[in-house]
Order: C-alpha cells, then structure tokens, then sequence
C-alpha cells in the first residue's frame, strides 16, 4: 500500500487539519510534522483530515507533512507486560527514561514490549491441531507468579501446521497456522489488538462471587462482584486514589491494571516504588509481579490522556482471555471525560451539558460494558472487574461526569468529605453507598464464610440507619433525653464506626482483613451490643456499659494478625460474657 | 533576518489576527513593533492556513493596524538562565526590573517546561521542618511537594507563606536551599511584605523573585508562573539547590486564563473558567518534585484566595485535585485571634504518610497525628452540641472533648507567626494535649507509645 502523505493546514493546539488525506482511514494513526508526533484521525472532511495529536504540538506550524501508518490505535500485547509502566498509548516509560532522559521528549518511538528480552516457550498444541480464534497454544512463565498464555489471535484460526519449543525473541516466529483461505499466518509471542474494540468473548455471564478486597466496609457492606462495575466519587482530599492503592493491593485478583489518568505524577511513582515491595498474600510474589500500570498524568499531552483508559481496558481484556480474573483501576475518569471535552470543543462540536461532548454517557457506558463476567473464546470462565474514580467538581456529584457513570455501574461508593475531616478511612459513606450486587452474591458468602454472614450484616446496617435517626433527636433535645437501649445502639453503632468500618491503610495487619476476620469482627461488636441490651432490660446504666475495660479490646482486635484470631476471639468473646454478665447481677438486686 | 508582517488585521482584547503568514508554527513566540519601536511580546495560539491568531502578554494599547510590525521569533516562550539569577528581580516576563545589568544566559530554556517522565519522578519523603506545628505534625509537608495555601480576602496567607520560607529546613543537613517567588497580580504592598521579609533575614540573594503587581498587564500574568517555574526547575535540576517556590495569587492567574479564554469565544465551563483549565493549572503544579539521580528539588507553595471562601469555587476546587493537598485557613480561627489560623481539620498532606515516623520524625508521629485529628473533631462536634442545647445535653466525656478542643486551638495551633517549633516540640505539645483525654479513649495510639508518654490519669 502506498503512504499517504498528507500536509497541515491548521494547528490550534493539540487539534491539527491536515489537506491531501483522501485515502486515509478514520481512527488511523499518523505521524505529524517534522517530528514525527503521534496523532490519530477522528474527523474527515472531503480531503481534510482532523488529527488529535498525542504528544504537545509547539512548534508545529502549516505545510509540514502527515504520514499515515495505516493502522489504527493499537497496543502490542504480549510477554513482559506485567511489572510495566506505559503511557497512554501504551510507550514503555522506562524505555523512554533510558532513551530520552527525565523528561518526556516528543517524537521518541518505542516499542511497547521489548525485542531483544528471550522468552522460553512451552506449546500446548501440536502440529496437526485444528485450532478456534483465541485458542491458547502454549506459555511462557511472564513473572514467577504468572504464566503468560499465548493465544491466536481473536481473527485468527486455522490449523497449526508448524510449532516449536525454545528461546524466542517476542517476534520471532514459533509457528505456523494455514488459515482456512488457504494462506499461512505466522505465529509470534506478541499480537496487537485495536484498544477502541473490545475484544470478543463467548459469551457474557452474570456475576456470582465476590470481588474480596479485605476492605471491611467494603467486603461486608456494598460488596462488588467479580465482573462487577464500581464507582468511587469524592471530593478531593476523601482518599479516592487511596481506596483504589488498597484495591490495587489487595484485591483478590490474578492481575491487576492499574491507570493513572490525567492525574499526580508522584501518585504513579509511589505504586512504581511500594508495589516491588509489598507481597501478595495469595501467591506470595510482590504485587508488582501482577501489576501493569499506565500512566498518563496531569501534565502529559491530554488527547493521550483520552485514550489511556483504553489501552489499559484492552490490556486487561487480553490477560483475561488467558483465563485470569482480572480487576482494572481507572483513577479517574472524570480526567478522560474533560479531555473528551476539550477535544469536543476544539472541533467546535455542540456541547451537551456543562460543555461535555453529547456523547459523553455512550462512551462511558462503552467503556463500563467492556468489564464482565466472561466466557473467553478459549472456553474459560473468568471475569473483568472495573472499578472507576470520579472526580465531581465540588465533590457535588448531580454534574455529568457522575450521573452518567452512576447510570451505569452497580456498586457506588460515596466518599463523603466530613468523614474524611474526621479522619475516618475509608472514608466511605455508609448511608449513601450502595451494592447492587449483594443479592446475586449473599448465598456466596453464606455458604463459604458463615451461615450468619448476611443476618450480621443486615444487624449491622439497621444500626447504623438507626444510629444516623437518633442523632438527628439527639441533635434537638439533648442525649439524656433519650431512652436507655436507644443509647446503647447509638454506642454500638459508634464502635462499628471506630472500630470496624474505620480501617488504617498504613498499619501493616489492618491495611488487609480477611474475610474470616471480619466475620468474627462484626460478631463480637454484636455479641457486646446483644447481651449489653439485654442487661440494661435488666437496670445496667449506659454509663457503666460504656465503660467496661473489654470495649477496649473489641476495638484493638483489628491489630491481631489472622493466626490470633481464633484464640483472642475467643477470649474477648468469654470476656463481654463475664464483664457485662456482671452488671447484670447488678441489675437483678 | 525574520521576515516582518504588516498584516494585522484585528485586534480585540488580548487577542490580534495576522494575515498572510507563512512558516510560523504553533506557540511560537512574535514580537510586535509599534511605531515608536517599542517591542511588545504574543504567542500563537492557533494557525489556519495562512492566518495566525496570537495572544498579547501586554497591553493592546497603541497598536495600529495600519503601521505595527509583527516578527516570528522562531522559538516559544523561553526563559535565559544563568547562576546569576539569584538575588534578582524580574518582571512577568522576565525582563530584569531591579536595574541590574541583563542576565548573560548559560542556556535558554522553554518556559512551559516538558512533563517528567513519571518512571523517572523520586518520591518526595524527606521530611521539611517548617517549624508551624500544625503543619509538622499534622499535615507534613516533604521536600518535593506541591502544597498550596487555600485562603481568603483577609486572611493571613502572606505572613504563614513568609514564616514557611524562613524558617523551612531539613533536619541534620545544611544544603543549598533557594527561593524563588512569583508574584501574580498582587499589589505592591503585599509584594514588599515578602521582599522586606527576604531582605530581614538576609535570604535575599538566594532568591529569585518574578514580579506581575496589580497594576501590570492581566494577561502578562499567564507567563509568570511559568517564568518563575523555569527558573526553579534550572536551580533545582541544573544547580542542584534545593528550591522553594511560592506563587501568589493563583487566583489572579486563572482570572487571566479566563480573560483569554472569553476573548477567544471557547464555550466556558463553571463560573465562566475554560473547561482545560484543570490541565492548565497541571502544567503549573506538576513541575514541582524530584528527579531520580538529580540532587535538588521543587517544592512548591502556590497561594491562593479562594473568592467568598468557597472551596468548592472552581480555582480551589481544581487546584485541589492536582496538588498534594492543602493549607486551609479559616476566618472563624483568625477572628478568634489564632494565628497562623490553619483549620486542620479539612487541610490535608497527601505526602506525609512516607515523611513521617522512626528515623524521618518520631516513631509515634503517625498514631499521634490519627489521634489528634480524631479527638479535635469530636470536641469540635461536641462543642456545636453544647453551644445550642447547653453543657448538660452532652455526656462527660464528650465535655472533656471539648476541653481539649479548646486547648488544642490555644497550644497547638496558635503559635504565632514567629515561634520556630521543632518536630519535638510540637510532638511533646501534642502528648500534653492528649493526655487530658482518659487512656481508652486513644483508640489510634499503639500501647508502647501510650505507656511512654501519655501522662494523664487512668
């Protein structure tokens, strides 16, 4: 084919029009100017081509030449993305880091996987098979926690007629497949997806597990499910990016993809230093052995800003096409959605609300649907979760960004900017957040933590409603005015508070509970709150309930590590029996 | 020689229309000569074919259509640099103002700077001592950090970003340390505050100062910060000093964004501000921190107003969801005469956490700042209970909040705007205010610290 060469007419900004572009595609990617910039074509007019420009466009000026490459945004995929950082179109930022210095350079190409690194190959098919698109054809061991499934491609399939075993670099050939036209496709380690189109499955299916995240307002309050869509709105200084670090971290997944879009650059460095340090607690590896992380900060070009959290969704699609469970962190999408604006606004489109694009839902909503419980092509069932940060002007979430998204996704979790002064974290509103999800996943958590699990949580709940009520009367007539056991769920709602919803990031055992912990958790405060009610029945003030020593250890039992566990529960379990047992005696003379 | 264009065709605002231009490309600087032979500086903004539109960074005033001359300078805005930077002031622009000779530049460097590669950022963890406790010990500020000041109309911004600078050090190390102060917009007085200040502790020949007064050109105020952040970076990456840098007003900067935003007719976003302004003021806050392998670093103070103390104005609101948290003053301390009148409990250091405990501050530093924070809003709660239904509404402990509240405003906040504390004893002051609390109620606290220092009863 021909190159295309096309010449600019108009700059403003990161939007160029370029003439002589006839016989380009739309959404091809081009190479602008003398320098070679990144750009991609998203409107033609006639021989007119508008071309948003990823990199910063100063200095480019009319009747510098457009090179097209034919091919449309796309990310190389392969062995040795994980433990990467990568732009928003996917360069490798420490590549580029030894290529160009500190700073980011325009016009510096690199390949996102790199070519000289060899890879040992294992095939799992043989010559003679006849293989479907997506088909897995062998592996090579990616990190010493993953193994990376080689797979067709998802246009491709046929018969292998040539496969080997050895050392490969990540485009050398390891084989053959005869396409059913009759032509040969040669098989490589890497492939290159488009990132605007999703990569097809099977077939979808409806979620049925829990994403466990060891996050005790989460896993046991507003739960989202393994293929599940969440939301996390806030204002700024709520701990937003703090929540998704935890997810990032803890999340029960086999990989984790983790974008940094349109935000701090030292918020990305931080994951790039703590996450090599920090050990999975499933496999034991650092959790940067399951990472792959893309950045696209504040200051970087905005229009790649734009497609950042495509090359991460569609990075995260191909892992799961392996069969991994995988659990994509966008941080935030309220950063892609200004971009999109400000491209909108350069094409001088008509605005929808506040200067949003009109089709600001549909791309959201395009982006959200990609997440999911899956059957892959290759027949394996796993799921994609995604979990969005938003970021509401004013933290006033009735603007666009968050009522389009909250339109979309299943699970809401409210940071509340009161809390987050009080320094409760997570700083998650236990009133405004809700989980869609808890029915399609209640059986799971009866059946494989405890039969109690869903009466404990609904207890929990109540109180705290209850709590949010009173508070209001306490607010007029004072708390002596009200009755004694309507106190006493006001003082178990306040250590639910202190000390079970709030949870320390930074403490090493409480950064992480387990599902089995926090089972226990959630019974002792009730076992207090239970028998306490009982015995002010029975004439126990407030007072003294309030100030029994083993409130104390109810609220230091998030400090024990999960082999205490058993044996402190059991021991402050006999101590409420015994402490409060005895102000009941009190009672009864 | 730069070919020279007769071709203006309009002017309107901050904004002038050339026709006819051939080779100039975007950004790139142009140079307007008036009839007189005064020089004038533009940008361009957007090139359609042959038609340039540029934006002033001074007044309009005085151009004609018909007899000014336009030249392309072939470069974007840049800023010469040299050692000889400190102890100098500039205009907006850059132009030496305080009658010094023209600085003889070691390289030329873009003023709108080129992002950090984020693999290569260092994360800022070294703990600054400011000396102003309720920075220190509870909203930390790290070498490497951009944390702005949120203030008022009124309120005493100036005298709090003055006592930063003077008395901001790092623990056991004497190293080259520099300021460089950009001033956007404010008025003499409030300029003088700061240079009076520089020149009274003799910090004035390591400082850099970028003056834009009220009175200058409005839209001069959009290279300002850039020129001043490009000064910055070169003392920092180049010099390897370690560099302070305080913007004021932010405010008036983004009401220059919108002036040319307006002119430009874009569709505004809220309150009339353009809808990139986030990636804009970005491109302002995100040149502070610290490079890999480079000795100096950029920490940065950008001061800004926030209009009716609204946080949730746009100008606030953005800067928040850039920097790495904020210094929020509230009027309700100030007129209770606390100074410096930091409201803790909304500020927010996002960089703490890796700045503080054993070896950077004190291995308690962390659970008693959790602690603090937690007891001084519930007394605060308690105390709003109390003022409407009376002491006996609230339960005994929740008045012992209160106390402590109170206290905790009188000790450990209002120090003044002079008193210099060091990490031990604002920690001390701390211990002293909790243990009026009863022990359980330290729920934050580890036992080991609580059996050393806590000294209240049982």
């Amino acid at each position: 084919m021909t190159q295309t060469k096309g010449t600019i007419v108009k700059v403003s900004g990161p939007l160029i029009v370029a003439k002589n572009m006839k016989n380009t595609n739309l959404f091809d990617i081009v190479r602008v100017g003398n320098l070679g910039l990144i750009g991609e074509i998203i409107e033609m007019h006639g021989d007119k081509a508008s071309i948003q420009v990823y990199e910063e466009t100063s200095g480019v000026g009319p009747g510098e030449s457009v090179v097209s490459t034919n091919y449309p945004l796309s990310i190389e995929l392969g062995p040795g993305l994980v433990g990467g950082i990568y732009d928003g179109i996917g360069r490798p930022l420490t590549l580029l880091r030894e290529k160009a210095g500190e700073r980011l350079t325009r016009g510096i190409s690199a390949p996102t996987l790199s070519r000289e690194k060899v890879w040992e190959f294992w095939p799992s098919v043989e010559a003679g098979d006849n293989l479907e698109a997506g088909a897995i054809v062998g592996s090579v061991q990616e990190t010493s926690a993953i193994v990376h499934y080689i797979m067709l491609p998802p246009n491709i399939s046929g018969k292998v007629t040539e496969i080997s075993q050895g050392s490969f670099k990540i485009d050398d050939a390891i084989g053959k497949i005869q396409l059913e036209n009759g032509s040969e496709y040669s098989l490589t380690l890497n492939q290159r997806s488009p990132v605007r189109k999703q990569r097809p499955v099977k077939e979808k299916l409806p979620p049925n597990t829990p994403l466990v995240t060891g996050q005790r307002v989460i896993d046991s309050l507003f739960p989202i499910a393994k293929g599940g869509v969440a939301a996390v709105p806030g204002p700024f200084g709520s701990g937003k990016t703090i929540v998704q670090h935890q997810l990032a971290k803890w999340a029960d997944a086999d990989i984790i993809v983790y974008i940094g879009c349109g935000e701090r650059g030292n918020e990305m460095t931080d994951v790039l230093n703590e996450f090599p340090e920090i050990q999975d607690p499933k496999t034991g590896k650092t959790l940067m052995e399951r990472t792959v992380l893309i950045a696209n900060t504040s200051d970087m070009p905005v229009a790649a800003r734009e497609a950042s959290v495509y090359t991460g969704i569609t990075i995260a699609e191909y892992f799961r096409d392996m069969g991994y469970s995988v659990a994509l962190m966008a941080d935030s999408t309220s950063r892609w959605a200004e971009a999109l604006r400000e491209m909108s606004g350069r094409l001088q489109e008509m605005p929808g609300e506040e200067g949003y694009p009109a089709y600001l839902g549909s791309r959201l909503a395009e982006f959200y649907e990609r997440a999911g419980r899956v059957l892959t092509l290759n027949g394996k069932e796993t799921a994609l979760s995604v979990i969005g940060a938003v970021s509401p002007p004013g933290g006033d979430i009735s603007e666009p960004v968050s009522q389009a998204t909250l339109r979309i996704v299943k699970v809401f979790w409210n940071l509340d900017s009161q809390l987050a002064y009080k320094r409760h974290f997570p700083a998650i509103n236990w009133l405004k957040s809700y989980s869609l999800y808890w029915d399609k996943i209640k059986d799971w958590f009866d059946e494989n933590i405890s039969s109690n699990w869903s009466a404990l949580r609904a207890k929990i709940l109540e109180l705290l409603q209850e709590e949010a009520k009173l508070e209001e009367i306490v607010k007029l007539v004072g708390i002596n005015a009200i009755s004694s056991t309507d106190r006493m769920k006001m003082e178990a709602a306040k250590c639910i508070r202190e000390d079970f919803l709030h949870q320390n990031a930074f403490h090493k055992v409480d950064t992480y509970t387990s599902l089995k912990k926090q089972f226990l958790m959630m019974s002792l405060i009730l076992k207090y709150f239970d028998l306490a009610t009982e015995v002010i029945s029975r004439g126990a003030t407030i007072s003294e309930i309030a100030s029994v020593p083993v409130k104390e250890q109810i609220g230091r039992f998030k400090y024990f590590s999960d082999d205490e566990i058993d044996k402190k529960y059991k021991e402050i379990s006999t101590q409420i029996e015994i402490e409060i047992g005895k102000l009941a005696k009190g009672g009864d003379e | 020689m730069a070919k020279e264009y007769r071709t203006i065709d309009e002017v309107a605002g901050p904004l002038m229309l050339i026709r006819e231009v051939e080779n100039a490309s975007y950004n790139e600087l142009g140079e307007i000569i008036l009839e007189n032979g005064e020089k004038r500086l533009c940008k361009v903004l957007e090139i359609d074919g042959s038609n340039a539109l540029v934006q002033l960074f001074e007044s309009g005033a005085g151009i004609n259509l018909e007899n000014s001359r336009v030249r392309f300078l072939g470069h974007s805005m840049e800023l010469g640099v040299s050692k000889d930077l400190l102890g100098r002031v500039f205009d907006g622009m850059g132009r030496p103002i305080d009658g010094g000779p023209e600085i003889l530049p070691d390289k030329k460097m873009p003023a709108d700077g080129v992002a950090m590669n984020p693999a290569s950022r260092n994360y800022p963890e070294e703990f600054v001592q400011t000396g102003v406790s309720a920075i220190d010990g509870l909203n930390t500020l790290v070498r490497g950090q951009k944390l702005p000041i949120f203030s008022a109309s009124g309120l005493p911004h100036a005298n709090l970003a003055a006592q930063i600078a003077r008395q901001a050090k790092v623990l056991g190390k004497s190293e080259n340390f520099a300021v460089v102060f950009a001033a956007i917009g404010i008025t003499f007085e409030e300029s003088n505050f700061f240079i009076e200040d520089f020149k009274n502790n003799g910090s004035l020949e390591r400082t850099v100062l970028f003056i834009n007064l009220a009175n200058d050109p409005a839209i001069e105020r959009i290279a300002t910060p850039r020129m001043a952040l490009t000064a910055a970076e070169y003392l920092a990456f180049d010099l390897g000093m370690h560099v302070l840098v305080i913007l004021t007003d932010i405010t008036n900067y983004a009401d220059a964004l919108r002036e040319v935003s307006a002119a430009k007719r874009e569709i505004p976003s809220r309150r009339g501000y353009p809808g990139y302004m986030y990636t804009d003021l970005a491109s302002l806050y995100e040149r502070a921190g610290r490079l890999k392998g480079k000795e100096g670093s950029v920490t940065m103070i950008p001061i800004l107003t926030m209009p009716e103390d609204d946080k949730t104005h746009p100008i606030p609101d953005l800067t928040g969801y850039i920097t790495e948290g904020q210094i929020i003053l509230s009027r309700e301390l100030y007129r209770k005469d606390v100074v410096p009148p930091i409201d803790v409990l909304p500020s927010l250091s996002r960089l703490k956490d890796k700045g503080i405990g054993e070896n950077k501050t004190r291995a308690d530093h962390a659970d008693v700042m959790n602690q603090l924070f937690s007891a001084y809003a519930i007394g605060k709660d308690a105390k709003e209970l109390m003022t409407i239904l009376g002491e006996d509404a609230v339960s005994e402990i929740d008045r012992i909040y209160v106390k402590f509240a109170d206290e905790f405003e009188k000790k450990y906040i209002s120090q003044g705007f002079y008193t210099d504390r060091t990490i031990e004893q604002t920690m001390q002051i701390g211990w002293e205010l909790l243990s009026i609390l009863p022990k359980s109620e330290l729920k934050r606290i580890d036992y080991k610290f609580i059996d050393k220092y806590y000294k209240g009863s049982e």
